[in-house]
């Protein structure tokens, strides 16, 4: 047998601390994800046309049909908090599909074949995300603007009720990300996400008053997390008693990421 | 830490390595060693548990019993370590399609902690040598198969790996591409990396193996060098097709006197040692008996032929 010199490790890699990496990992994947959003703007411009479609449906067509019991302001301004969190849930469907794509593709066989954190592509994934949704949502704050919408508090209140907005959002796009792996094609993972979302916007105090619903549904739409955002970012943007609605929402935000960030990343370290 | 290099032993172990998946038996005991600075060539129909070997040596998946180690690091007890010495090309060319391909590179770049300063300049030595420099700045949607795969394969190396592993890494490739992967494959052994690959081709593992071991059923059924192995099969193989069943059995029985044969429908094969002069007599046997095939073809023996040999049943019909 001839003498050859083994090299030992990739020579070159640098050592930091292990949680400096897990930033650094996470980076550099939100970075490649958010690059498909530079590319391929159509993904963001389907991701406003839904919502503008139910804006205009809500505002124009059911609008004028809809009774909110005790309604001071009008239903546009009661519709666009419902709209952003509906928005920023269907948008979380594009972090299933994308880890199943990831997947389905090899990607994340190749990723974890690396010496990077293991958490990195998750979060990553569901950081790129809320980028996105940043975008989209102030784009729905055009659009509401554009059919009348208007806020009747003051600025500090709107920057919170979208900090609170945007939280829920990064919540589901843990939840989102799980389902994504655990079903991992594209296809199905869109399949899979719609009836979750379908329940959770519409038996939800969104679009209609959830004391005009049967008693049984009532209690589930008044107290399921879409509805408590919901309710949380309109009284950051209407007014009224708005501490407690704010603290229930966060509080399921937390305690969705609390349960899904680690059954994410631990099905990301044992899936396919 | 990457200074506890051992310095003499085999680059790869594998002892009695098991892996379930439910019901299934994908590894039921493998063992092998793969010398530093070697490529060793793991051949097997689909299903034989090949890409379940690498999984686990890659980190990618744990054993359930047995022991891996790379580079003398166990892979289920320091997985760590083990990644930041070892390359995988898997069955896909996993690249992020919306990037171009110097955005694949650097991304692969910076996940395997690379000096920032470095990362363009890896980039940009990978894209030159797989020729990718051209298209260097396209979107890796735009490429063509082969070009994904050498995009693939530059995206193990970025961070110079010691030990390499590719899971067939030319299926789906064109002649022209496969030859071309071939070169960079051959390239890489002789700077001194060592090299797992897993394939269904016997001419590939011919080509590029120091050493084969073929797998069926989770099981090592042969190992050996491509020479090795293709003498235990007879060096060429005559392929007789005869319409008719009987004069097609009756050739079957009179050319056993030339070498072993063997009857598959109306298709005669005839293993023989001594080429062509062999080949002649297969010739010369047929004509002395009155039969007169239809179509007559002497080829070298394919993994089908490994298997039929060793196993007494077809790849194929292992992996339906």
């Amino acid at each position: 047998m001839t003498a050859i010199t083994v090299p030992s490790a990739a020579p070159t890699a640098v050592r930091r601390p292990s949680f400096v990496w897990a930033v650094k990992d996470t980076l550099a994947v939100a970075g490649r994800n958010l690059i498909t959003l530079v590319r391929l703007p159509q993904l963001l411009v389907f991701a406003t046309i839904q919502p503008i479609i139910f804006v205009l449906l809500f505002r124009y067509v059911f609008g004028g049909a809809i009774v909110i019991p005790g309604l001071q302001v009008p239903y546009v301004d009661y519709l666009m908090p419902g709209i952003f969190v509906q928005t920023v849930a269907f948008g979380a469907v594009n972090t299933a599909i994308g880890l199943a794509e990831d997947l389905h593709k090899g990607l994340i066989e190749r990723f974890r074949s690396l010496p990077m954190a293991r958490s990195a592509v998750m979060a990553g994934r569901t950081i790129a995300d809320l980028v996105r949704d940043v975008f989209v949502v102030t784009l729905m704050c055009i659009v509401g603007v554009l059919v009348g919408w208007r806020i009747h508090t003051n600025a500090i209140a709107f920057i919170g009720g979208m900090l609170v907005l945007l939280l829920f959002a990064f919540a589901l796009a843990w939840v989102f990300g799980f389902i994504g792996l655990s079903v991992g094609e594209p296809e199905a993972a869109q399949a899979a996400s719609f009836p979750i979302l379908a329940i959770l916007t519409f038996a939800s105090s969104a679009f209609v008053s959830p004391e005009t619903m049967p008693g049984w549904l009532q209690w589930f739409a008044e107290h399921q997390p879409l509805s408590i955002t919901v309710d949380a970012v309109r009284a950051c943007l209407i007014g009224g008693p708005t501490a407690t609605k704010v603290l229930q929402s966060i509080a399921w935000s937390v305690g969705i990421i609390a349960v899904f960030a680690p059954l994410a990343v631990r099905k990301y370290r044992r899936v396919g | 830490m990457a200074s506890s290099a051992p310095s003499a032993g085999p680059a790869i172990v594998v002892e009695g390595l098991r892996k379930q998946f439910d019901e299934v038996v994908a590894l039921d005991g493998i063992d092998l060693e793969v010398e530093p600075g070697t490529v060793l060539g793991l051949l097997g129909p689909n299903g034989a548990g090949k890409t379940t070997c690498v999984h686990i040596l890659t980190t990618i998946l744990r054993p359930d019993g047995g022991r891996a180690a790379v580079l003398g690091i166990d892979v289920a007890r320091a997985p760590e370590q083990v990644r930041e010495r070892i390359g995988l090309a898997g069955q896909y060319a996993a690249v992020d399609e919306n990037l171009t391909g110097r955005e694949n590179l650097r991304l692969i770049a910076r996940l395997t902690h690379q000096p920032k300063e470095v990362v363009g300049a890896r980039a940009d030595e990978l894209l030159e040598r797989f020729r990718l420099s051209d298209a260097a700045d396209r979107t890796a949607r735009t490429y063509s198969g082969g070009m994904r795969r050498r995009l693939d394969l530059a995206a193990a190396l970025v961070h110079r790996p010691p030990v390499l592993f590719l899971d067939e890494p030319t299926t789906g490739l064109d002649p022209s591409g496969r030859n071309d992967l071939w070169g960079v494959i051959e390239e890489l052994s002789g700077q001194g990396t060592t090299v797992l690959l897993t394939t269904q081709y016997l001419e590939e593992a011919d080509r590029l193996a120091d050493q084969i071991v073929v797998i069926d059923h989770g099981r090592v059924i042969a190992r050996g060098t491509a020479t090795e192995l293709k003498a235990g099969l007879g060096a060429t193989i005559v392929e007789i097709a005869i319409a008719d069943d009987r004069a097609a059995q009756r050739a079957g029985h009179v050319l056993e006197m030339v070498g072993p044969t063997n009857l598959n429908g109306h298709t005669v094969e005839v293993k023989v040692e001594g080429g062509g002069r062999d080949v002649l007599e297969v010739v010369r046997v047929l004509d002395r008996e009155g039969i007169f095939p239809d179509t007559l073809l002497v080829r070298e023996p394919t993994l089908d032929d490994v298997f039929l040999s060793l196993t007494g049943h077809k790849a194929e019909e292992v992996s339906a």
